[in-house]
């Protein structure tokens, strides 16, 4: 194990549920060398998580985990959050439970602009239950629940999320741990609703479904095709690429528990 | 030479991090990990360069590389 | 116990909900998430302000589904947390009790039953959701249900309600209805009251390890626990157990051992005439004051009847009901609902000798209409 990692994975818990090769495995690696660079305290955050194989990311890590219902992850987060606001609150979702079930949570916490830190990990499909479509599935794309292709279009996230009032959006992708680590960190820092989008493949389900692939290694190479890591040099990402980096920082809204903090200021005078 | 450690008692055979390996340290190998999968094992250790990228890529953080002082790869 | 001074004190006039909002400001309860529905919305318009001047926090969140689970969340983070709803915001809540019930996390919902079901009536009273309240949830537990029949009661059962659930790690519902929210009563509350302050006071890697009432300790998030919260079935340091059947069958077991095993500290009643009484009467709620005038008139026309009034309906207080019901010939339910209850009472008493009295539709019963039930029953 690195040295990371034996400071924050909690050895009774493994091994990690997730599949050979799964991209949740890469999302838990790369947190902890980003709460290790950021020097977090075993008592300064806490991780928060809903159902689904992503949903499991906490219950690995030395800190308070509340292991929620599905979809329901932000919620919870919200409550633990506004009763300790000092603390760092992050929650570890996936695609189907953070915009599926969880849709509605999730736009009101980034209206609010809470502060909170959402690490969805986008693998395009139902994971833990086999292989289900999710808002994130491609159209036509064969899943357990699309046999005939899928027939409705995916969700565009970062309009989505950023019209809802995000004030911070990454696109990250396990293919490039060094700069999911870095948008992990900055997503962290920032004092607002926090989203990192998180390309995450599934070799097991959506490997085998909606690709083709026989081996996690083909499905990776094909992920690194189809990304482009955004710089001054490279603002936008070209035709039919995903662009990865920080697409969104807003510094100037304000952050909901600072609000609260003002009106319980004003009552009690 | 830079020692190359995989834990045998989590490892699952994924393959990511032979893919991550621009140097060709790493291959396939016959022998099985805890959970009876085919594990990969340092087949030219002397290439390492030390880059950890291996580390990076690895889904149960069960690969270390050890760099040696003295000298170089 | 520790005291607390509360904010307001002496002789009021108030509604109920407003009572049972003053109680959880009393018992030191410094998180509220709701959402507006008839007739519970003045618990969330009172605390909108009130919490905030306790240093509290207040949201309106966007379901009921964001209020329970916003909850237990500030639960976890050690804030003793509320919120209140009707019927259909009670159904959309019961994944979050279940969730509560396996984690043994403390809280208070405040269900004011209105008719149902569905939309329903939502001006009118009704005691329909009795059974929801206990298995509306899936899953096999139990938990504590306190029925307030008055402004006063609002107060005292919301004050215990946070006590029992921090005590047991359970959560509490105050199932009040249409009737005590919206009615304004006088009403007494003390300069001060005593709460249950049994937090955890130290570091563990057991986070479900029972003492010996079978309650695991309270514990609170940032408290060097690093507490394991999982709704999965688990073993006592919170990690999943699902294969072990010997684990997960003690602790569904423990889960309704821990308030059954102490009915003797939850149960809670009063009774009235029934030591000699041909007839009891069993009633909950805002009912119960109609039944007490009902018996009242009956002994006045020589019929020797009585009342024994639930002040908690679950767990089942199944010996007090049994004893209190002996020796009388006849037991008489009457409920707003089509006899969710009284199934309870005749597992207890038996059939043969036990019926109820259903007033539905947003009908309340009278005194007279059950005085005349009384009648009946004891001429048959």
């Amino acid at each position: 194990m690195n040295t990371s990692a034996e400071k924050y994975i909690r050895k009774e818990a493994l091994p990690f549920i997730f599949c050979p090769g799964c991209g949740h495995g890469i999302v838990v690696n790369s947190f902890v060398r980003a709460i290790d660079e950021l020097n977090i305290g075993e008592n300064e955050m806490a991780c928060v998580s809903g159902i689904g194989c992503s949903s499991w990311a906490p219950v690995y890590l030395k800190f308070d985990c509340l292991h929620t219902l599905h979809g329901r992850a932000i919620a919870q987060a919200e409550g633990l959050k506004t009763v300790q606001p000092d603390k760092r609150i992050v929650v570890f979702t996936g695609d189907g439970d953070c915009v599926g079930i969880g849709g509605n949570h999730l736009i009101h916490a980034a209206r609010r602009n809470i502060d909170l830190t959402v690490i969805m990990m986008s693998n395009y499909i139902y994971g833990m239950t086999g292989g289900q479509k999710a808002p994130t599935t491609p159209f036509g794309a064969s899943t357990k629940t699309s046999p005939l292709g899928n027939d409705e279009e995916p969700f565009e996230l970062y309009p989505l999320v950023r019209a809802a009032g995000a004030t911070f959006y990454a696109r990250a992708s396990v293919t490039h741990p060094v700069q999911l680590k870095n948008a992990i960190k900055k997503g962290m820092e920032h004092k607002g609703f926090s989203f990192i989008e998180v390309l995450s493949p599934c070799p097991t389900t959506a490997g085998r479904n909606i690709f083709s692939f026989r081996t996690p290694a083909e499905m990776y190479d094909w992920y690194e095709e189809q990304v482009v890591v955004l710089s001054r040099a490279v603002p936008e990402a070209p035709e039919g690429k995903i662009g990865l980096g920080i697409l969104y920082e807003d510094n100037s809204r304000r952050e909901f528990c600072e609000v609260l903090a003002e009106r319980r200021k004003e009552a009690m005078e | 030479m830079n020692q190359i450690l995989i834990d045998r008692d989590y490892c699952k055979g994924c393959g990511l991090c032979i893919r991550a390996c621009r140097q060709g340290v790493l291959a396939m190998g016959k022998e099985r990990s805890k959970g009876d999968y085919l594990m990969p094992y340092a087949a030219a250790p002397e290439k390492c360069v030390g880059c950890g990228l291996c580390e990076l890529f690895c889904p149960d953080v069960c690969i270390r590389v050890e760099k040696k002082e003295a000298g170089h790869a | 116990m520790a005291k607390r001074k509360t904010r307001e004190c002496g002789p009021m006039l108030m509604q109920g909900n407003e009572a049972c909002a003053r109680a959880a400001l009393a018992a030191g309860c410094s998180f509220m998430a709701g959402y507006p529905i008839t007739p519970a919305t003045e618990i969330p318009e009172y605390l909108s302000r009130e919490m905030f001047k306790s240093g509290g926090v207040f949201m309106q969140l966007e379901d009921e589904l964001a209020s329970i689970n916003a909850v237990i969340g500030a639960s976890w983070g050690g804030a003793r947390a509320m919120t209140a709803t009707s019927g259909p915001g009670y159904t959309l809540m019961q994944e979050g009790i279940s969730y509560a019930v396996e984690t043994e996390t403390p809280l208070v919902v405040i269900n004011v039953m209105r008719g149902g079901p569905s939309t329903g009536q939502p001006t009118c009273s009704a005691q329909d959701a009795v059974m929801q309240v206990r298995y509306g949830a899936h899953g096999d537990y139990e938990l504590i249900a306190l029925t307030p029949s008055s402004v006063q009661e609002a107060f005292d059962f919301t004050l215990r309600a946070f006590d029992l659930a921090d005590r047991f790690r359970v959560p509490v519902i105050v199932l009040s209805d249409e009737v005590v929210g919206h009615t304004r009563e006088k009403i007494r509350i003390p300069e001060e009251v005593e709460v249950f302050d049994g937090g955890y006071q130290g570091v563990t890697k057991d986070f479900y390890r029972p003492d010996a009432d079978g309650v695991p300790p309270r514990l609170e998030f940032f408290t060097g626990n690093k507490v394991i919260v999982d709704g999965q079935l688990h073993n006592e340091q919170g990690l999943r157990a699902g294969t072990e059947a010997d684990i997960c069958t003690a602790l569904i077991q423990r889960l309704s051992h821990k308030l059954l095993d102490h009915m003797d500290e939850i149960a809670s009643a009063d009774t009235y005439d029934t030591e000699d009484a041909d007839v009891v009467l069993v009633a909950y709620g805002s009912v119960s004051r109609t039944a007490l005038a009902a018996v009242r008139k009956a002994r006045e026309a020589g019929i020797r009847a009585g009342l024994l009034k639930l002040n908690v309906i679950w767990p089942v207080p199944e010996q007090l009901i049994r004893e209190t019901c002996r020796n009388a010939r006849h037991v008489l339910v009457p409920e707003m609902n089509t006899g969710e209850y009284l199934r309870e009472i005749q597992r207890v008493t038996g059939a043969d000798k036990t019926s109820g009295f259903s007033s539905i539709g947003g009908r309340y019963p009278t005194p007279d209409e059950i005085l005349t039930v009384i009648r009946e029953v004891v001429r048959s």
